[in-house]
């Protein structure tokens, strides 16, 4: 209203173009916003489609379940309204015996098959076995004929595990990827602490991660630093020597960390040779060879965002600091390292999350020991072809990324913004 | 005149030659690689393209199964022949992944070992997994997995494939379980738990292995004493003069395929792929070049006798051996691999 008023006052007394004027500007404004929009439609078109699609592809493959409800239609039909308490009656026996015949020796029975062994081995052979069978010859109750068959089909466990099954989702793969599953009941349970795996994976990825990255930022700070404050021709040269890895293939590289660092190497070779050790020392396939690779290869994504801070960064405001009586430790850990903090949180986050996706650096130079989560979704998707599985684990490991970044700016995001140089 | 004429010549030549290009794509053939590729190259890829002119595109796995049902299930197929396992094999023709095979293109069933016809796959060469050992760096030849097992012994690392499938096996054999029992053993909660913790022995001084090619490397710098090996890549190691040896007692063979992707291009030419590849003589060639055994009973008779002496299919060497257990793998492969991955992780 009274913005109103004041354009009013400063347009002068043609009050009614006022209004046109108005709505001139913002037809011009959403102009710009469409040109905006315009361009960059391609790339929000491209990240849609290329990114955040087959995500949540993948992520929906993850709690997908369609194979027990396509093979087996009668009997989940019969079975809807069961209380899973006991047997259930001969009218689900003879609805399964009608979906076996149906389904006899199809992709579709062996798949639904293939993903009961999963939850409980033997299954496989129970449904290929039975259906084998089929058809029953006429006049034999369905019940007594798969008894007959197989005395697991008398028992409970396996019309629950049907059951659990015959909703088109499923959370069973993701409880998997945390170690827990639901029992008979339906209730979660932790896993066998002998198969129980991928907790300890996890916490393991977080953990190299973690120290990959702290020996990365303390490698990296002094050599951005060299770079920033040399002249340009020495730093020129410098900044090859950083860039010249990016150049080389991943996998040259942890090649030749192999070379180096093996029994036969040539840094046991020439320890040896002057005599600091007499035993070669075990430097590959470990932990110490996979965190070598790792840090040499993740160097320059620390090196490079803190260079960019550094070299924003005057260094008269040190020299004020120096020349008021502060001394040059202090000085440098109070005036210079707060305004290099936001190039430590670019460089920490980066570097952190690249090494949470480590597969091949680990897969050559570590044990299985050594193994981190991206290992066990190329496991699954390539060796055991359990997509499921492939889809929960990246799920979690998404999740759990997320969780941490959001934490981490919470951190480290309001330190940075608040040491920006005003 | 003359010159107007040879290039007429040419023109039909080259017309000629392009539309038998088109009337015979090449084949693709993938296999495991390595000098078991190099064998196959010569005992059956050369007299295939030679008698059919048909081209052969060679590949290379490892038996990642991911692609080959990628492929199937995006119905576009470009892998004609592929060498599978057997497990594997039994699981993808369950769902739908390698097509039924008409035994009337191939060849007489009766002329093979019956485990080499499978509905979906077709076994041309029998292999095995051995202890191998290098003689020049042990004194004294081991003779078991018990002694695989004695760090005493035998002191030294020891290579075994990563992964659940025959390690396990071993660990039962070592403990004194006799190749007969060792997948009834194997299939109870506790024949399982025995396994683990016969491995437990050893697993400080385990360096695993991955592919075929490794074991002979590792044996030969030294890095290991012992490892469990493919009986055919040890030969070629000890052909080009290392001093490696096998022991034959307590090895498991089994057989391997080739089968054809579910949709295949090139159908024809991959039943003549196989036809070529059943025949006696070019698996005579084959077992020469790498010795694993035949599959065609009448090949076995025709190979001589210091060469049948090297193959799995020898008595001497079948005699304390097992066979590979397949269905015992489809059914229990995902929970024992779960749990190896638990176990080696720890």
């Amino acid at each position: 209203m009274s913005a109103n008023a004041s354009s009013a006052t400063v347009s002068g007394p043609p009050n009614t173009t006022a209004l046109p004027l108005k709505t001139q500007l913002r037809r011009a404004e959403r102009l710009k916003k469409l040109k905006y929009g315009a361009l960059i439609a391609p790339l929000a078109l491209f990240l849609l489609l290329t990114f955040l699609w087959p995500i949540g592809a993948l992520l929906m493959r993850s709690v997908e379940n369609p194979e027990v409800p396509e093979a087996l239609p009668q009997t989940l039909h019969a079975l809807a309204g069961w209380d899973r308490q006991a047997l259930p009656g001969d009218a689900v026996f003879a609805a399964l015996v009608a979906d076996l015949t149906e389904n006899k020796g199809s992709r579709t029975l062996a798949v639904a098959a293939k993903r009961l062994n999963m939850e409980e081995p033997g299954f496989r052979s129970l449904f290929m076995n039975s259906a084998r069978k089929m058809p029953l010859e006429p006049g034999v109750a369905p019940r007594q004929a798969l008894l007959e068959m197989d005395p697991q089909w008398g028992e409970l466990a396996t019309w629950q595990l049907i059951a659990r099954n015959g909703r088109a989702y499923t959370d069973y793969f993701l409880l998997a990827a945390l170690d827990m599953y639901r029992d008979g009941a339906g209730d979660i349970t932790q896993a066998d602490p002998l198969s129980s795996i991928f907790v300890d994976i996890f916490a393991r990825t977080f953990w190299m991660s973690l120290i990959v990255t702290i020996w990365c930022l303390a490698l990296g700070y002094p050599v951005a630093y060299l770079l920033a404050t040399q002249s340009s021709r020495v730093s020129n040269l410098l900044m090859i020597f950083v860039l010249l890895p990016f150049w080389t293939s991943i996998l040259v590289r942890v090649a030749a960390w192999i070379v180096l660092l093996q029994q036969g190497g040539l840094i046991n070779m020439g320890l040896i040779s002057l005599g600091i050790i007499d035993q070669p020392l075990q430097l590959v396939f470990n932990r110490i060879g996979v965190y070598i690779a790792m840090v040499h290869i993740l160097l320059p994504f620390m090196i490079l965002p803190l260079y960019s801070v550094m070299k924003g960064i005057s260094p008269t405001y040190l020299r004020a600091a120096v020349s008021l009586g502060c001394p040059p430790f202090r000085s440098y850990w109070k005036v210079y390292f707060p305004m290099t903090v936001p190039g430590v949180a670019a460089g920490g986050l980066l570097v952190f999350i690249i090494a949470m996706g480590y597969y091949i650096t680990p897969a050559l130079l570590g044990s299985p020991k050594e193994q981190m989560a991206s290992y066990f979704v190329a496991f699954y998707t390539n060796e055991t072809t359990n997509w499921g599985m492939a889809a929960a684990l990246s799920a979690v490991l998404l999740v759990a990324t997320m969780i941490l970044y959001f934490v981490y700016n919470r951190l480290v995001g309001s330190a940075s913004s608040g040491a920006k140089p005003r | 005149m003359k010159q107007k004429q040879s290039t007429m010549k040419c023109l039909a030549l080259a017309i000629g030659m392009a539309t038998m290009g088109a009337a015979h794509a090449d084949l693709t053939v993938i296999s495991f690689g390595g000098t078991n590729q190099k064998a196959q190259v010569k005992a059956f890829y050369e007299p295939f393209t030679r008698d059919t002119k048909i081209g052969i595109v060679q590949g290379e796995y490892n038996g990642e199964q991911a692609k080959i049902k990628a492929m199937v299930d995006a119905k576009n197929v470009t892998w004609d022949v592929v060498e599978v396992e057997s497990p594997e094999l039994a699981r993808g023709c369950e769902e739908g992944v390698y097509e039924k095979l008409d035994y009337s293109k191939i060849g007489n069933k009766k002329d093979y070992l019956d485990s080499a016809i499978r509905e979906c796959g077709f076994g041309f060469f029998v292999w095995s997994t051995v202890l191998a050992y290098n003689a020049d760096n042990l004194k004294t030849a081991p003779t078991s997995w018990a002694d695989f097992w004695d760090l005493k012994k035998f002191p030294g690392k020891r290579g075994m494939r990563k992964g659940a499938k025959f390690t396990l096996e071993f660990a039962l054999m070592a403990d004194g379980v006799k190749p007969a029992d060792v997948y009834k053993v194997l299939g109870s909660k506790a024949g399982v738990e025995r396994a683990f913790k016969k491995l437990d022995q050893i697993k400080p001084q385990i360096q695993w292995w991955e592919a075929g090619a490794q074991p002979p490397q590792l044996l030969a710098s030294g890095d290991v004493v012992m490892s469990s090996a493919y009986n055919g890549r040890i030969a070629a190691a000890q052909q080009e003069g290392r001093n490696l040896k096998i022991v034959w007692t307590g090895n498991i063979y089994d057989v391997e395929f080739f089968a054809l992707p579910v949709g295949v291009a090139q159908r024809d030419a991959a039943y003549k792929f196989l036809a070529t590849v059943g025949k006696a003589d070019h698996q005579k060639v084959y077992s020469s070049e790498i010795p694993y055994g035949p599959t065609n009973l009448k090949a076995m008779a025709q190979i001589p006798p210091a060469v049948a002496a090297e193959l799995p299919t020898a008595p001497a060497n079948a005699k304390t051996a097992m066979a590979s257990n397949t269905s015992f793998w489809v059914e229990h492969g995902e929970d024992l691999e779960q749990r190896f991955n638990a176990w080696a992780a720890r």
